[in-house]
């Protein structure tokens, strides 16, 4: 019944010899939220492209709404909103205008535009800024406006790439509220992103990319509790030192990550953890027990961390 | 994982390779072929319809520049400068009319190529890049082609807007002789038309300005200007110069122009290789645009 | 915030010592800066400058000066075309290459880039910036003129040995220009105000005896280019490229002097009020 609203096999995206994206294969079902997350240059922007028929795929599969996108971009594109890595609102023109002008490019009605201009302005808590010049609005701002924008045709699917990055943490919380009613309402999301927390909160599945590649896919707690363990002991015992010390911390744990300013420790009960290091005589020059994360996964999935 | 992916590959054949067979295609499918027949249709006009919408923004700046400066023109070159030209070789020697007649259809189809020049310049960047509204229109359902067409659409009329204005003055100074003038507009649209398609297609490659729209006025536009036939005929220069003009399209313009506007005695021929190569100009540079933009907007 | 960092700047540095916070006696630095952006950019642009008014001097001179022959000068002299418009070509080189430089440049920085809040958080006065800024325009300038005149010198148009000194008239024309137009630049906020620029220009450089001379037109009209600054710069070039050299033409330099002075004091009052107080 519910048949798949995105279907992509073995995806493939070439620029010369290098391929941003390496045979990636996923579905997205109606309704569900889906994410892709990995580091900068990982090839999720490509595939966003793809998927949002702005950009020819080199080989593969590709399926929207039943859709091949190299034969039916526009048919495709009325269905979708697009949130841009970069906010490209226009600037010639006033906050309200860029909704009107924006919801003519899919052939609606002006009348119809203009009354989904006003109820947007509201969802994106920009009523009284309806007449401001787009450069005069803060970042998060910019960003609810082109997230309206997107809505505008009222989109069965809405592509969100790096929807909150560059934005400071009160902004990013008004953001996730707004996208959270989304997915209330039943909207589809396949969301990018390299954020660890926004993952968590607003996908209810993911694949891990890393160059071009899938590394994982799942619901984030399952990744969590497949690639790594509940709890994560931080040990810092100063840069010079890490490295030593972590030859003599073998046994201890499940597993060991050594970083350069850090070492983690992977383990069903940190405090224990902490306590049989201390006691071995070692003593940390700062410690933290904390709950295992995505960020978690990435560096067992990649050996590399995710911010660079 | 493994499971979810067979189930789907199955789904997917058969929606994607037979999507247009409607019947058998789910509501959704159907639902977005309805919604991409506007925007296939009419796409290139929505495209328009916002550069009419920013041109709004500019309105008293066209509106002044369009009446003023010709003003200015007709009046400095048409009378201030015929003065001195009349007063020097008699009053109808240059091509047998007056310096105001003979300077005034250039001055009109220079209007149109000045539009050019300011439309498909800076907006294009801005639109490809500095503000790339150009990947917002084809991230909604327009088509890059459909966005160069909607742009030279918009450009065109602002075109004749300019021009008509212009030639409403030209009535005033007394510069049109012939009744057949008004088709003086006509060609200086297809004049700034044939030059602005390529000049749009040009600025479409340009991944950063470091200056060569600069250049481009310097040496293309501004010689353009001067040596097209348009303050004095082309045959005044030495020969050598004189190819400068042929490639010219404000020269055909010109020339073309100035048979409506006081009947310019040249054989049919001539008139005819003027039309034919402004219309080739303006097909090849319009052809090249599209194809820039489907290359630039679908990497 | 910001507030309260000017309120703690303003009364430390001004009332004390006025002149010390308008200027510096650095305007060098600011030129410095700009001569190297300029080298970074595209020094091509800038050659490509001294083009211009080459391109009109053989349209207009020679091609057009087959159909016109002599012109008389206001001096009652009876000169070639080519030789009438090359002075005036020069002049309005100056006045273009000012006025570009001081508006949409100055503009572009004050507005988008910036540059001169960096700047003025330094030592650096608002007097340095404004004359940094023009003194560098003049340089530039003044090279498109050394290129002209010799140009001028090949072609047989400077009838005089007067014409050596038409390089610091052209400097000074260049320098009112830039110290009225980045004066009138630092009262702009957008950039359709900036268009109202060329809207000045464009008459003013039809109309000042640049093509012909001012006697075509009717007594009002003469006296209307004659209050403009543009005709005082071509009149005094031309006098000087010409021959025709007297004392009268003292009062074009006085003209320029003031419109320096006017512009300096407006750009450096301004630019206090913008970024100091």
């Amino acid at each position: 019944m519910s048949q798949p609203v995105i279907v992509a096999r073995d995806l493939v995206k070439r620029y010369g010899d290098f391929a941003a994206v390496d045979g990636i294969s996923f579905e997205v079902a109606p309704g569900e939220s889906f994410g892709l997350l990995g580091p900068n240059g990982a090839g999720k922007s490509t595939t966003m492209r793809m998927v949002g028929a702005v950009s020819t795929r080199t080989a593969g599969d590709l399926a929207i709404l039943g859709l091949d996108p190299d034969r039916f971009g526009p048919e495709i594109r009325s269905q979708l909103g697009v949130v841009p890595q970069a906010d490209n609102l226009d600037t010639e023109l006033r906050v309200r205008e860029n909704l009107l002008v924006y919801g003519r490019y899919f052939g609606l009605p002006r009348k119809l535009v203009a009354e989904r201009a006003d109820e947007l302005l509201a969802f994106a808590q920009l009523e009284d800024k309806g007449k401001a010049k787009v450069d005069s609005l803060s970042g998060g701002m910019k960003r609810r406006l082109t997230i309206a924008r997107a809505l505008v045709n009222d989109p069965r699917v809405l592509l969100l790439d790096e929807p909150t990055t560059g934005l400071d943490p009160q902004a990013r919380h008004i953001l996730w509220d707004r996208l959270f009613r989304l997915k209330e309402q039943g909207t589809t999301l396949l969301l990018t992103t390299h954020y660890m927390d926004e993952a968590e909160q607003l996908c209810d599945r993911l694949v891990v990319v890393d160059k071009g590649k899938i590394m994982a896919e799942g619901t984030p707690a399952a990744l969590i509790r497949r690639y790594s363990s509940r709890e994560v002991l931080e040990v810092r015992f100063g840069s010079d030192r890490n490295a030593d010390v972590a030859d003599q911390l073998a046994g201890i744990g499940d597993r060991l990550e050594v970083l350069p300013d850090r070492i983690l420790v992977y383990s069903e009960n940190g405090e224990a953890e902490l306590e049989r290091i201390t006691s071995a005589g070692l003593h940390p020059l700062t410690s933290l027990v904390r709950r295992s994360s995505l960020e978690d996964v990435f560096l067992r999935l990649t050996g590399r961390s995710l911010i660079e | 994982m493994s499971e979810v992916r067979r189930s789907g590959s199955a789904a997917e054949g058969d929606a994607h390779r037979d999507p247009s067979a409607t019947d058998a295609a789910p509501a959704v499918t159907r639902a977005a072929l309805a919604a991409g027949r506007n925007p296939r249709r009419w796409g290139a006009w929505y495209v328009a319809e916002h550069r009419f919408r920013v041109m709004r923004s500019y309105t008293g700046t066209v509106v002044v520049a369009g009446i003023g400066s010709p003003l200015l023109y007709l009046y400095a070159l048409g009378v201030g400068l015929a003065t001195i030209v009349d007063g020097s070789v008699g009053a109808e020697s240059v091509d047998g009319v007056s310096y105001l007649v003979f300077v005034a259809p250039a001055l009109l189809a220079s209007a149109a190529i000045t539009v050019a020049s300011e439309e498909f310049t800076y907006p294009i960047m801005l639109g490809y890049k500095w503000n790339p509204t150009f990947s917002g229109m084809h991230a909604a359902p327009i088509r890059p082609q459909q966005i160069a067409d909607g742009v030279v659409l918009s450009v065109a009329v602002r075109m004749l807007v300019n021009t008509v204005l212009f030639f409403a003055l030209m009535l005033v100074f007394g510069a049109v002789p012939s009744a057949t003038g008004f088709l003086a507009v006509a060609v200086a649209v297809l004049t700034g038309l044939a030059f602005g398609a390529v000049l749009m297609a040009y600025t479409s490659t340009l991944e950063e300005d470091t200056g060569q729209l600069a250049m481009v006025m310097r040496f293309v536009v501004l010689p353009m200007t001067l040596f097209s036939g348009t303050f004095f005929p082309l045959t005044v220069l030495p020969l050598w110069l004189q190819p400068i003009g042929w490639i010219s399209p404000l020269w055909h313009g010109t020339e073309l122009a100035r048979v409506f506007t006081y009947g310019y005695p040249e054989p049919i021929w001539l008139t005819v290789v003027h039309v034919a190569y402004l219309v080739a100009m303006f097909a090849v540079g319009w052809v090249w645009a599209r194809r820039i933009a489907v290359r630039r907007l679908r990497k | 915030m910001s507030d309260v960092t000017h309120r703690d700047l303003a009364p430390a540095s001004l009332p004390l010592r006025p002149a010390r916070s308008l200027y510096a006696g650095n305007a060098r630095a600011v030129m410095f800066r700009g001569w190297r952006a300029t080298r970074s950019t595209n020094w091509l642009v800038m050659v490509s400058g001294f083009f211009e008014p080459i391109f009109y001097l053989l349209a207009m001179g020679i091609g057009l000066g087959t159909l016109v022959g002599d012109v008389t000068t206001e001096s009652g002299q009876v000169v070639p075309y080519a030789a009438f418009i090359a002075p005036a070509l020069l002049a309005v080189a100056a006045m273009n290459g000012a006025i570009y430089d001081s508006t949409w440049n100055v503009f572009f920085k004050m507005q988008f880039a910036r540059l001169y809040e960096g700047m003025l958080s330094t030592s650096l006065g608002p007097l340095d910036v404004a004359l940094g800024e023009i003194l560098l325009a003049l340089l530039r300038g003044a090279l498109y003129a050394v290129g002209f005149q010799l140009v001028m010198q090949a072609l047989g148009l400077n009838l005089s040995w007067w014409a050596l000194l038409a390089l610091p008239a052209v400097l000074l024309i260049a320098f009112g220009f830039a110290s009225l137009g980045m004066a009138i630049t630092s009262y702009m906020k957008t950039f359709q105000q900036m268009d109202w620029i060329n809207f000045v220009m464009l008459p003013m450089f039809l109309f000042s005896a640049t093509f012909y001379p001012i006697t075509v037109y009717p007594q009002w009209l003469q006296v209307v280019i004659q209050a403009l600054p543009l005709w005082h710069g071509v009149e005094l070039v031309r006098g000087l490229t010409t021959g025709a050299v007297d004392w009268g033409m003292l009062w074009h330099v006085l003209y320029y002097a003031v419109m320096i002075a006017v512009g300096l004091v407006f750009t450096t009052k301004r630019l206090r009020a913008l970024f100091l107080d």
